[in-house]
């Protein structure tokens, strides 16, 4: 059953309000807007926190291993770890290619974009995008729109913390 | 508006791999093996599409390229180079239109006009789309992996054109009356629900249409939404009940027709192409074999770019109305 506020929201009602808002683009929420969400399908969070703890939880696990079979044959710990990391962007940036990851990302979410492997995919797949316009302008150019602002944002911060560190030197 | 001599000759759609897989891929006069159509870039693909669609037209009508006064038309990229690169290989004049995934129904709103209004004799409507294009100029890179949000469409990849001429004979229907919309804004922000953004504006003008003419929902065997998608089809449906008009049973949304379930486009189809060859294709056909008698068809454009949403302006749209009457 519906309700009965839910139903009777007529055109009207709604057109006044937007004539008010051709005005005032910053009117925060109308009645149109919960009359909208009410009906708009609902992400399905379980599902998709489900998935993205899997295929995040995998992509950890094969890092993991990649470390071991390092640290077994006799490479130190820390640089196993760099190791991995660079086996795991290349290993990404290569189903970036293939076209294997997009697909990935579709149903895992962030299990496949927090990772180091979906930082290398957020810079190969502009780089494959833009590639028709040409190898500066297009490639160059366009590489870090996806990834810029997390570069950006990490260099900010991490230069901030070293000043703090400097000053207070805690 | 009123027209009294509009016939449609003819219709030529020509689509990509994933719409021909859909619900209403045998329908379609043309379908694409791969996405680039053999072209370096998407764009000369889509490019490439017009181009089909206008030759396809023209063949299918016997038509000399020659004989065409005009065409009207556009696509969805910037500047709307697609409609206007084909165009470099026409004699006939080119205005260019945009009213994003409205477009077909502008252009054939416009082109009945100039043909009602003797300007001309014989015009090609066309607009069409590209998934790639527009997706990496609204969106984001193809191959970055994204959750797509549950409200979103799918931009259709084809082009449709349209040949409408003063001459009945051998014309497959005539387009009647029309009703332009205006833009109408009811405050949506989500650049991805662009099918309840763009409900209101279905709306506004189905209503002045029926206000204009005195015609009822009932008159027609369907009502044809351009892309609205499934939830945008159902806003529509309850804002036409709050106004008393019961269009429930009536219509359909090109966009939500196009695609099976399984394709996961979540809302169905969107884009400027969507209209253009459902439009080109299964309605024409229909009407053609007396399935529908008279219909109407409303083209829905969400007019937003990438730089007003990210501005944090709302989606403005935009709606025409066509009303379509088979011959004999």
């Amino acid at each position: 059953m519906k309700k009965e506020n839910e139903r009777n929201l007529s055109v009207k009602d709604i057109q006044e309000q937007s004539r008010i808002k051709k005005y005032a683009n910053d009117v925060k929420k109308t009645p149109y807007m919960d009359f909208v969400f009410q009906r708009s399908p609902k992400s399905t969070h379980w599902k998709n926190m489900f998935w993205a703890f899997v295929v995040g939880g995998l992509i950890c696990a094969v890092g993991q291993v990649i470390i071991e079979l390092f640290v077994q044959n006799g490479v130190e710990q820390k640089q196993a770890s760099v190791y991995a990391s660079c086996i795991l962007v290349a290993l990404a940036a290569c189903a970036t290619g293939l076209g294997i990851y997009d697909n990935l990302g579709r149903f895992a979410g962030a299990g496949s974009t927090i990772p180091i492997t979906g930082f290398s995919n957020a810079v190969v797949a502009p780089a494959i995008e833009f590639r028709s316009e040409g190898m500066i302008y297009g490639l160059a150019a366009k590489m870090f729109t996806v990834a810029g602002p997390v570069l950006v944002n990490g260099i900010f911060v991490s230069s901030f913390i070293a000043v703090v560190y400097l000053i207070f030197g805690v | 508006m009123i027209f009294n001599n509009v016939y449609v000759k003819n219709g030529f759609s020509v689509v990509g791999p994933k719409e021909k897989e859909g619900n209403l891929g045998k329908f379609f006069d043309m379908c694409l093996e791969n996405d680039k159509f053999g072209e370096k870039s998407f764009e000369k693909a889509e490019c490439k599409m017009f181009k089909t669609a206008i030759d396809g037209v023209l063949k299918k009508s016997g038509t000399p390229p020659s004989d065409i006064d005009t065409v009207l038309g556009g696509d969805l990229l910037n500047q709307i180079v697609s409609a206007s690169f084909a165009m470099r290989e026409y004699d006939s004049s080119f205005l260019g239109l945009y009213n994003a995934c409205g477009t077909f129904a502008e252009s054939l709103l416009l082109g009945s006009c100039l043909i009602g209004g003797e300007f001309k004799h014989k015009v090609v409507c066309i607009s069409g789309s590209h998934f790639s294009t527009a997706e990496r100029q609204y969106r984001y890179p193809l191959e970055l992996g994204v959750l797509r949000s549950p409200v979103s469409q799918w931009t259709a990849t084809g082009s449709g054109a349209t040949l409408l001429t003063d001459n009945p004979k051998d014309a497959e229907c005539r387009i009647t009356r029309g009703t332009a919309g205006r833009v109408t804004d009811f405050g949506i922000k989500d650049v991805n629900n662009m099918g309840a953004a763009m409900a209101p504006a279905a709306c506004d003008t189905l209503m002045q249409f029926f206000y204009d003419t005195g015609a009822l929902p009932c008159d027609y065997d369907r009502i044809f939404t351009g892309d609205l998608g499934k939830l945008g089809k159902r806003l529509l449906a309850e804002l036409m009940d709050g106004n008393g008009m019961n269009i429930d049973d009536k219509l359909h949304d090109c966009g939500a027709m196009l695609y099976k379930d399984r394709q996961q486009t979540y809302q169905g189809g969107s884009g400027a192409a969507c209209s253009a060859v459902v439009f080109n294709s299964y309605i024409l056909d229909a009407l053609r074999n007396g399935k529908f008698k008279k219909i109407l068809l409303v083209g829905t454009g969400a007019l937003l770019s990438t730089l007003t949403s990210f501005q944090g302006e709302s989606v403005p749209s935009i709606a025409h109305c066509l009303e379509v009457v088979a011959c004999g």
